[in-house]
């Protein structure tokens, strides 16, 4: 039921328009069954002379045509272009009412999204999100737009040639309704059972899907080690579970149609012979019979539709079930006190703790304190806590115990996006978007004159990569644009984190994939421009975090050393460690 | 990629012949269930025909003599039409399972194994994305076209020929007033169906890029909550439901359009029969069961043009995605065997040598030109450049990925051109950047270097490789799953088991691009070990970032814009203090 609400709700200020749309279900219903009524008046009172039973009105229109057939064919004519009409109404109506609600619902879940913490998103199943924004929006707006209608103008069409039926003949009523409840829940329990082989098919198929997309992406590998063979065996293989699936799906639909056809075929064929049996005898006219036999076809596929339409019922409960999950996550709270004070580049952090779980702690009493315009350094394992401490600074996580201070301000205090915008971040793996060069580097700052947008580029060791791109900076990233180098896209990264001229700048691990020539290039360009930037460097090169004027080794959470590179050399520890293992050479170079 | 995307939007109107002949040589397994679907579909349209002639058979027989004589005969022939025609519907509908299911397995199959002749220049030219779309959606709608429309066309046909024939015996006059709306229904469906085709390509397309823009949404939601972009997002999104909703709006408003159309022309045709009948009834010469059937007739004529002016804009719209399939399957390998090679082969030992090769992926950007290089069995060679240098194509000219445009390379002393592709790819090693693991579990991903390899076999191989300590600290061991493309294992775990996975292959020539840091120290110690062990007695090409691996090579070439500009080993590079040294030096100018 609380679903049901849920749809409800999702209608919103479209419930007027689909009241419309239900309005005309109901009058091109009662149009499409009175083109029946006029054949039967044409040959019951217009060729036969039958006694009508029909209110005066009808009564003295249809003895004044006499013998004139051309009248109750302009009757006819005008009866269908008023059920065309409310027909065409019923489908713009409901498709605006359907289109607006789904435009709703997506608008809704992807602004949702956006605003799910950073927590959400680094533990979230994306390939389970898109299916629920994609697939699970569109079984809504079909189960609205289309199937919803289906069944309201299937139940008008029932009710109103049952209570016509009753008003013509009682016995011959009873004997057209006769199977209808068992056609109705043939429907009901077939498309009940048959969920799993829908489900089975759908899943044979994302398995041979599975295979051709390993194959495409590591074709090489399967070239480099010859097992072109076992791999179209093993395509082989979830191609015959596929076709199996598949037929068998389609043979359980053949008996479903065929089963219900029977059924309703009987029902029809009943209908003809018992009429024709009471019309024979002369208990009912021939225009009733007629009137029967038209009726009947429009009376039981709508009954099987009808068993179907319910199970859709289901299926958009399901899916209204799976995205108001996402829209209970609750969101990432913005507005607690914001204040937005000019953010400065020197920081202290005084015993700070943080854990993503409570109980495992990632960072335990980590203190230092860093000047506007110093370069901090980390070093540490995977895991040691590194990325945590920087993602602190923006708010990305709260922090449990302690203090940080930005410019002397509590970062706490501190308004989240306001921060975000104070602190530029670049990560190991950016994610740019699929729009141009000059868009994705732009994107935080709005727009920069190209002067300035180049200047930067060369900084960040880009500016020749992109105008080597055929369209230069307006070369669209992504699949339908070039495809960039993890390299290249790292420092298209960067050039969109200094373009802020954020006072703080992170660069987590974000120079990885650059080698070691333009690695040096960045830093230097980085050096000669940080006045007041506080840089955050973390790297497993530790070529590139000798210069900082701070370097931090972590080990699970806790600072193990700090001080500068010739500080930490004079010391036996982690740091002259793992620079002499990186640099065994380095002597007989200099030699 | 960009050409193939537009390639999608042309070829829509004409029909081609000789593809679709192609495309029914591959139904062709599938004979004997095309034959039944004939007989059935035939079946089915005369029982279609029938049933209203029962009507008029009921009127003229039974009501208007007014007897029941007879009627238990007449019951029995109905009886027998109502199983016939369940029945045939249900070989209808197997049938065409059967159909669809087995032509959609015999292209996919047929596709495959042509995905594993073709060259990497066909794979760099595509998408993978592309390419799995030809043989997933495009194979299905294939697949539904050759099934289901085929068979809805036949019965469209012969349904038209049947219900003609009944009419005509029955009363031709009537008949041919029944018809003559028929053209202008035949011309108003075939434009309509067109239209509300391309209108839902239309919203197709919006879709799609509505599920683009789900997808960055997700996966750059992080990005996003660090640039603060929310309100913009949202925004660009917000265009794109809009106009996904006015897309969808007009596609809806076409189809709503198009069915009151049909009913009214349709009524044209039972005014016209109602108001001739009409009066040939009072005159006596129709009959008042002719006059009911022709009613039902009337309507039910306009059913298989209806189906058939669908079928037909449905063909062309299916016509892109034959060609597109067909295309795929028809291209020419680039490399293939010379014919007439034997398939026993000696021994390979693994001396390459270049002899004046030279190599362009297209004609106008010679990418190698008269490059010469001899490697002696079990040579170390380090290829070091900056990327687009020209390094990777001397290795994929050494595996045979691609072969050279002028010149030869001799393996072990003979061309390779003039041995089967298999010969030299099944003794390779081949390990990736960014290493590619198949979906399964790690004991799986290892011995898919050699598929008839023991267990012990691959456990020593990780052994070797350093790969198994921390294989066996995972919880499930060697069997835990790798997740999809290796997701749930770090970089470092995927190359260490890549290695493990190439040396358990045996290679006899290795081909390594190692992958720029971004792994801490320790892995990466234990990766140098690795290939260390790999490289011991194999011909090897490394494509180097490492300076230990580059220090050890026996030839080092520095290669810029497709030369050699120097070449030697690490001594005598240094000594002549060129690029390399400066390469090399750079590494230590901060420390």
């Amino acid at each position: 039921m609380k679903s049901i609400r849920i749809l409800w709700n999702y209608m919103g200020k479209n419930r007027l328009l689909y009241l419309g749309a239900i309005l005309s279900v109901g009058l091109a219903s009662l149009a499409s069954i009175s083109a029946p009524l006029v054949i039967r008046i044409t040959i019951d009172n217009i060729i036969g002379d039958e006694p009508l039973a029909a209110p005066l009105l009808i009564r003295n229109f249809v003895e004044n045509i006499g013998q004139a057939f051309w009248v109750p064919g302009i009757v006819l004519i005008i009866i269908t272009i008023f059920r065309g009409l409310f027909m065409f109404l019923r489908g713009r109506l409901a498709s605006q009412a359907s289109e607006g609600i789904a435009k709703n619902i997506r608008d809704r879940v992807y602004n949702h999204i956006q605003h799910l913490p950073y927590k959400y998103h680094k533990e979230a199943d994306s390939g389970d999100l898109m299916q629920r924004c994609t697939s699970d929006v569109e079984t809504i707006r079909r189960f609205l737009g289309v199937q919803l209608v289906e069944m309201g103008s299937s139940l008008f069409m029932v009710v109103l040639i049952i209570s016509i039926m009753l008003r013509a003949d009682r016995r011959m009523t009873m004997l057209s309704v006769i199977t209808l409840p068992i056609i109705f829940a043939f429907a009901i329990l077939f498309f009940l059972k048959v969920k799993k082989a829908f489900r089975e098919a759908d899943e044979a198929e994302a398995a041979l899907t599975t295979v051709l997309q390993e194959n495409l992406t590591g074709i090489r590998v399967v070239r480099a080690f010859a097992n072109q063979d076992y791999e179209i065996d093993r395509f082989d293989e979830k191609n015959q579970v596929n076709r199996d699936k598949l037929y068998h799906l389609i043979w359980l639909l053949a008996c479903y149609w065929g089963g219900s056809d029977l059924m309703a075929f009987f029902q029809i064929a009943l209908v003809v012979i018992s009429g024709t049996y009471f019309a024979a005898q002369g208990e009912i006219t021939m225009g009733t019979m007629a009137l029967f036999t038209t009726y009947i076809g429009m009376l039981v596929w709508p009954v099987r539709q009808l068993g179907r339409l319910l199970t859709d019922l289901g299926k958009a409960v399901v899916a209204a079930d799976r995205l108001q999950e996402i829209l209970d996550e609750p969101r990432e709270e913005l507005v607690e006190n914001s204040e937005q004070p000019p953010v400065t580049g020197d920081i202290v952090f005084d015993n700070v703790c943080f854990g993503y779980e409570p109980g495992q702690r990632v960072l335990e009493n980590v203190s230092f304190e860093v000047k506007a315009g110093q370069t901090v350094a980390l070093l540490g394992h995977t895991g040691s806590g590194k990325s945590s401490l920087v993602h602190l600074l923006a708010r990305l996580y709260d922090y449990e115990e302690g203090s940080i201070k930005i410019g002397g301000r509590e970062l706490k205090t501190i308004d989240k996006r306001w921060m975000r915008k104070n602190v530029a971040v670049v990560s190991q793996e950016p994610f740019l978007f699929a729009k141009t060069i000059r868009e994705n580097i732009t994107l935080a700052s709005g727009n920069v004159d190209d002067e300035e947008l180049y200047a930067i580029c060369q900084q960040a060791a880009i500016h020749d990569v992109i105008l080597s791109f055929s369209q230069g900076y307006d070369t669209l990233v992504g699949e339908r644009g070039v495809s960039v180098s993890g390299g290249q896209r790292q420092r298209i990264a960067i050039a969109r984190a200094l373009i802020t001229h954020s006072p703080i700048l992170i660069f987590d691990d974000s120079l990885s994939a650059v080698d070691t020539e333009t690695d040096v290039a960045i830093q230097r360009a980085l050096e000669k421009r940080s006045d007041k930037t506080t840089t955050f460097l973390i790297s497993h090169r530790i070529t590139s975090l000798a210069g900082a004027d701070l370097i931090l080794v972590l080990d699970h959470g806790r600072i193990v050393q700090s001080g500068t590179h010739d500080e930490l050399m004079k010391v036996d520890g982690p740091y002259a460690r793992i620079w002499d293992i990186q640099n065994t050479l380095e002597a007989e170079i200099r030699a | 990629m960009q050409e193939a995307v537009l390639q999608e939007e042309v070829h829509e109107e004409k029909i081609d012949l000789k593809l679709w002949r192609q495309i029914l040589q591959l139904a062709k397994p599938y004979r004997r269930y095309v034959v039944f679907a004939i007989l059935g579909t035939v079946a089915m349209a005369a029982g279609d025909a029938l049933f209203p002639y029962m009507t008029k058979v009921a009127i003229d027989r039974f009501i208007v003599p007014e007897t029941t004589e007879g009627l238990p005969l007449f019951s029995v022939g109905f009886g027998i039409l109502v199983v016939m025609q369940s029945l045939n519907v249900y070989i209808f509908i197997k049938m065409a399972g059967k159909i669809e299911s087995g032509v959609t397995y015999t292209i996919r199959k047929v596709g495959f194994e042509h995905l594993h002749k073709l060259s990497f220049s066909f794979y760099d030219k595509r998408a993978a994305g592309w390419l799995l779309a030809r043989l997933t959606s495009d194979v299905n709608r294939l697949g539904e076209i050759i099934s289901w429309s085929l068979i809805d066309l036949l019965w469209g046909g012969v349904a038209m020929i049947f219900y003609a024939i009944v009419m005509f015996t029955m009363n031709w006059r009537l008949a041919l007033l029944t018809i003559v709306v028929l053209p202008v229904l035949a011309v108003a469906s075939v434009y309509f169906q067109k239209q509300i085709l391309r209108a839902y390509r239309n919203v197709r397309k919006m879709n799609s890029k509505i599920t683009g823009a789900f997808s960055e949404g997700i996966m750059g939601a992080t990005t996003t909550k660090i640039l603060s972009r929310e309100e913009e997002n949202l925004q660009e999104f917000k265009t794109l439901t809009g106009g996904l909703r006015a897309s969808s709006i007009r596609a809806a408003t076409f189809s709503a359009l198009y069915l009151p159309i049909v009913l009214m022309l349709g009524s044209i045709g039972t005014s016209l029969t109602l108001w001739a009948g009409g009066n040939g009834v009072v005159a006596g010469t129709i009959t008042y069961g002719v006059l009911v059937a022709f009613a039902s007739y009337t309507i039910q004529f306009f059913e298989p043009v209806r189906e058939i002016a669908r079928i037909f804009a449905e063909l062309q719209m299916a016509h892109a995605a034959a060609e597109r399939v067909m295309g795929l399957i028809n291209t020419e390998p680039e490399i293939q065997d010379r014919p007439g090679l034997k398939d026993e082969w000696p021994y390979l030992e693994g001396a390459v040598e270049f002899e004046n090769v030279s190599f362009a992926y297209n004609p106008l950007e010679p990418v190698l030109s008269d490059f010469s290089l001899k490697v002696r069995p079990g040579q170390t060679i380090a290829l070091v450049g900056e990327t687009g240098s020209g390094k990777s194509t001397i290795v994929n000219l050494a595996c045979r990925f691609y072969e050279p445009t002028s010149g030869r390379i001799l393996i072990d002393g003979v061309d390779y051109r003039e041995r089967p592709v298999k010969w030299l790819q099944s003794n390779l090693g081949y390990v990736l950047q960014s290493p590619h693991l198949f979906s399964g579990t790690i004991r799986e991903n290892i011995r898919y270097g050699r598929l008839q390899a023991s267990d012990e076999e691959v456990e020593r191989a990780a052994t070797l490789v350093n790969a198994h300590e921390f294989i066996v600290k995972l919880p499930q061991g060697y069997d835990t799953e790798v997740g999809e493309g290796g997701g749930l294992l770090s970089t470092g775990q995927k190359q260490l088991i890549s290695f493990a996975r190439a040396i358990l292959a045996d290679p006899r020539i290795f081909v390594l691009d190692e992958a720029t840091s971004s792994i801490d120290t320790e892995t990466e110690m234990l990766i140098q070990d690795a290939i260390r062990k790999v490289l011991q007695g194999r011909t090897s090409f490394i494509i180097a970032h490492r300076l230990s691996t580059v220090r050890s090579a026996d030839v080092i070439l520095v290669i810029r814009d497709g030369k050699v500009q120097e070449k030697g080993n690490h001594n005598e590079l240094m000594a002549a203090k060129g690029y390399y040294y400066r390469l090399y030096t750079n590494q230590f100018l901060e420390g």
